[in-house]
């Protein structure tokens, strides 16, 4: 192997070794917080303010309202804010949004999603991205871990008339017990390395050759933190995380890399301890595992090749990529973005080599379930799960069932409409902006990488990662209302789904295993759930991939 | 019977939106004041530099003052004299501009991207004196940012003969002054190494 092949290898043992070493005590601690039945004395407080009973164990039903009411007053309250930014504080001069920006941003940041159609540096001033920008990106992802965990509940629970927790408890505690102590951390580590925090205006300064340039200020470190830890990815600039001010070093690179990957590759052991049987989160873990490092290492080897025109016009895959992130660290967190739900970007996605596009593209498509986003890709994965035993239970004509719990026609119809929504909203979505005329007005590049660019942004939309082919002019009436509509729809039919799988779940009394009983922690089983997750996607993506990245690749 | 059921869902969603709208206010404070405004301070206290950007003078010393300040030793400015190195090709706006920061977003097969490289390629062989084969990508491409503020030791060692000449300098002084400003891998594994355009030139200018 070359130095430059082994110096990648070894970066990417660094951040696994680092991985590896926290998620077991933070996978512990998680599984402590959504368990205890004691509130701090804060907490209570907070409670007591809010006015709501955090003991309060909810059937399913009405844990979807309150996540379903909360999610829509942070719409409303985020739309609010965006439309009437010039009348706000720290406003930095800028106006507020037009309806359709505002609605496309405010759903956005609220589902996880944080997909940008406008500039940050030149569209939203200080108040908007810390107290409305940022809040989202902490509230969303506990809503994510919230209902993971309700699902987990289902599962290790029995008879309990579909209660599966206490939304408002779990938000909170997800919020000021997780993600904020973490976030803190993070911010402070950031800004050692570079990273800017300040509530200065962008104000002119003269460069050595008399230039005029605009210094740049903001509270960057705080939401660069959360935005990685959350798996939300909205960049305080435009550039994202490929900005010198964002992420300023390789150091900073790979703490925003671990940022990403923690939550999601820590929340299997969490599932593990609460069903009392942790071989079942090795399993889980295992699949995330082997389908990331399998990407991963195929995107590195494309960048690094660099195969393509202008890859090799240039000598080397350069174009939209960072100097001091190189092929390898550019490759790192676009495998990372991708494969969680963040969408965060250190380098221009629209110019990555074609195949290296295509795998970040096929990551989404995915489901973003290895590890994906915080929470988020932990259901998905389970979901997943109850798919292969189904499949495992029909090769044997036995009634399927997961960690004591039969997965019947009324759990399958579930799964089964969980699977299809995703999947229709992405090719739905993209069929129609490619055959209307305001569709194919965004399309920057003629041919195959064109329907790549609208494949990708519906994909990242439906899936609520937010990253995209730059190239897409996005911020069109047209894209911002029909994104809007497949991140909502991506976001809230799933929660409810699996959020009605937990109801069912919980409600069943456990069966005990016997000798016909499919062993869910044993390689067969982790084998068997990796190759459904990648045949469900197939089955259903070809044909689109084949006219998009696959013809690309191969011209 | 149908109606009075979407009534009643209507009011508990209602109901719940107000508990909601409760608890977003107070989330907002904690989240969106009290802890940017908490990290703003320990930035402030601990590292005034990095959190105000990173500013330095003409004759390379770090400031917190941006009145005092000609850049920022993140952010590439642009460079045009010959006595200077020169940064990565920009396509953030008209070039080098903080407030559009970006990529050109050009597909790989893209042929304006390949014509481009090639026209870019041909200028920098021109100015530097060298083979158009030895000019690295860095030099022919356009960054993530627009604002990449370092260049590839390969593309800061074609400009070195250049730069000696323009400012009398012997090509060693000057070789000097690049490996001075060179970082290598971070803990010898993350990321590649770096040249700060920024930094050198003004310890050139300082130094000459």
């Amino acid at each position: 192997m070359s130095s430059a092949v082994l110096v990648a290898v070894a970066q990417v043992a660094v951040l696994a070794a680092v991985l590896a070493a926290v998620h077991v005590p933070l996978g512990a601690y998680l599984a402590h917080v959504y368990s205890s039945p004691k509130h701090l004395r804060a907490e209570r407080l907070w409670y007591r303010i809010v006015r709501v009973d955090p003991d309060a164990e909810q059937r399913w039903t009405t844990y979807l309202m309150s996540l379903l009411g909360f999610s829509l007053v942070s719409v409303l309250f985020l739309y609010g804010m965006l439309r009437l930014q010039e009348h706000l504080p720290w406003s930095l001069g800028f106006t507020g949004f037009d309806p359709a920006g505002a609605w496309n941003t405010a759903v956005s940041f609220t589902t996880n999603t944080n997909w940008q159609w406008y500039s940050g540096e030149a569209a939203a001033g200080h108040l908007v991205q810390m107290a409305g920008l940022a809040v989202q990106n902490f509230v969303s992802a506990s809503v994510g871990m919230a209902v993971a965990i309700a699902l987990v509940r289902g599962f290790a629970r029995s008879g309990t008339d579909a209660r599966i927790g206490n939304f408002w408890s779990d938000l909170t505690r997800g919020v000021t017990r997780i993600l904020l102590p973490l976030s803190l951390v993070a911010a402070v580590l950031l800004m050692a390395g570079g990273v800017i925090q300040n509530l200065d205006p962008h104000t002119a300064l003269t460069t050595v050759e008399g230039a005029t340039q605009q210094s740049l200020g903001g509270p960057v470190a705080s939401q660069e933190a959360i935005k990685e830890l959350g798996t939300n990815g909205g960049g305080f600039f435009n550039a994202n995380s490929g900005h010198p001010l964002e992420n300023p070093t390789p150091f900073t690179n790979l703490v925003e890399v671990f940022l990403i990957l923690l939550i999601p590759f820590t929340l299997p052991r969490t599932f593990g301890i609460l069903v009392g049987d942790k071989r079942q989160g090795w399993a889980i873990l295992g699949v995330m595992a082997g389908l990331f490092a399998a990407s991963l290492a195929l995107t590195t080897w494309a960048e690094m090749a660099g195969p393509g025109a202008a890859p090799q016009a240039a000598g080397a895959a350069m174009e939209g990529k960072e100097t001091r992130f190189g092929p390898a660290g550019s490759a790192l967190f676009a495998v990372a973005t991708t494969a969680t739900s963040t969408g965060a970007v250190n380098a221009s996605h629209d110019s990555l080599t074609a195949p290296g596009g295509g795998l970040v593209l096929f990551n989404m498509l995915l489901g973003e379930v290895a590890p994906g986003g915080v929470g988020a890709g932990l259901y998905g994965m389970l979901v997943l799960a109850v798919v292969a035993v189904f499949i495992a239970g029909l090769m044997v004509g036995r009634t399927p069932e997961y960690l004591g719990k039969k997965i019947g026609r009324a759990e399958m119809t579930l799964v089964a409409l969980y699977v299809l929504t995703v999947p229709a909203l992405v090719l739905v979505g993209t069929a129609v902006a490619v055959v209307v005329e305001p569709g194919l007005a965004g399309i920057q590049e003629s041919g195959p990488h064109g329907l790549s660019e609208v494949l990708y942004a519906y994909a990242s939309a439906a899936n609520n990662n937010g990253s995209a082919f730059g190239g897409l002019t996005s911020g069109t009436p047209f894209y911002e209302v029909t994104q809007g509509i497949a991140m909502l729809a991506g976001r809230f039919v799933p929660i409810a789904l699996v959020l009605a799988l937990a109801g069912r779940l919980a409600s069943q009394t456990a069966v005990p295993a016997t000798s016909g009983t499919l062993p869910t922690h044993r390689p067969l089983f982790a084998g068997l759930l990796a190759t459904v997750a990648i045949i469900v996607v197939g089955l259903t993506f070809i044909p689109v991939l084949s006219l998009g990245p696959v013809v690309e690749s191969l011209s | 019977m149908a109606s009075t059921t979407v009534a009643s869902e209507l009011a508990t969603l209602t109901r719940h939106s107000l508990a909601g709208l409760r608890m977003l206010l107070v989330l907002t404070l904690l989240l969106g004041l009290a802890y940017p405004l908490a990290v703003t301070a320990v930035g402030q206290v601990a590292f005034p530099w990095q959190s105000n950007g990173s500013l330095v003078r003409s004759d390379g010393s770090h400031t917190t003052d941006r009145s005092e300040a000609v850049g920022s030793a993140l952010v590439a400015q642009g460079f045009e004299g010959a006595q200077y190195f020169h940064p990565r090709p920009s396509a953030a706006g008209d070039g080098y501009d903080t407030l559009a920061s970006g990529g050109s977003n050009l597909g790989p097969l893209n042929p304006d991207l390949v014509a481009t490289i090639e026209e870019r390629r041909a200028a920098v062989a021109e100015l530097e004196g060298v083979e158009p084969a030895d000019v690295p990508a860095d030099a022919v491409t356009a960054s993530a940012s627009g604002l990449d503020p370092q260049i590839s030791p390969e593309y800061a060692a074609i400009q070195v003969a250049r730069v000696a000449r323009e400012r009398g300098l012997p090509v060693a002084d000057v070789e000097a002054a690049v490996e001075a400003h060179t970082a290598g891998r971070d803990l010898g594994v993350l990321g590649e190494p770096r040249v700060d355009v920024l930094e050198l030139n003004l310890a050139l200018d300082d130094a000459h």
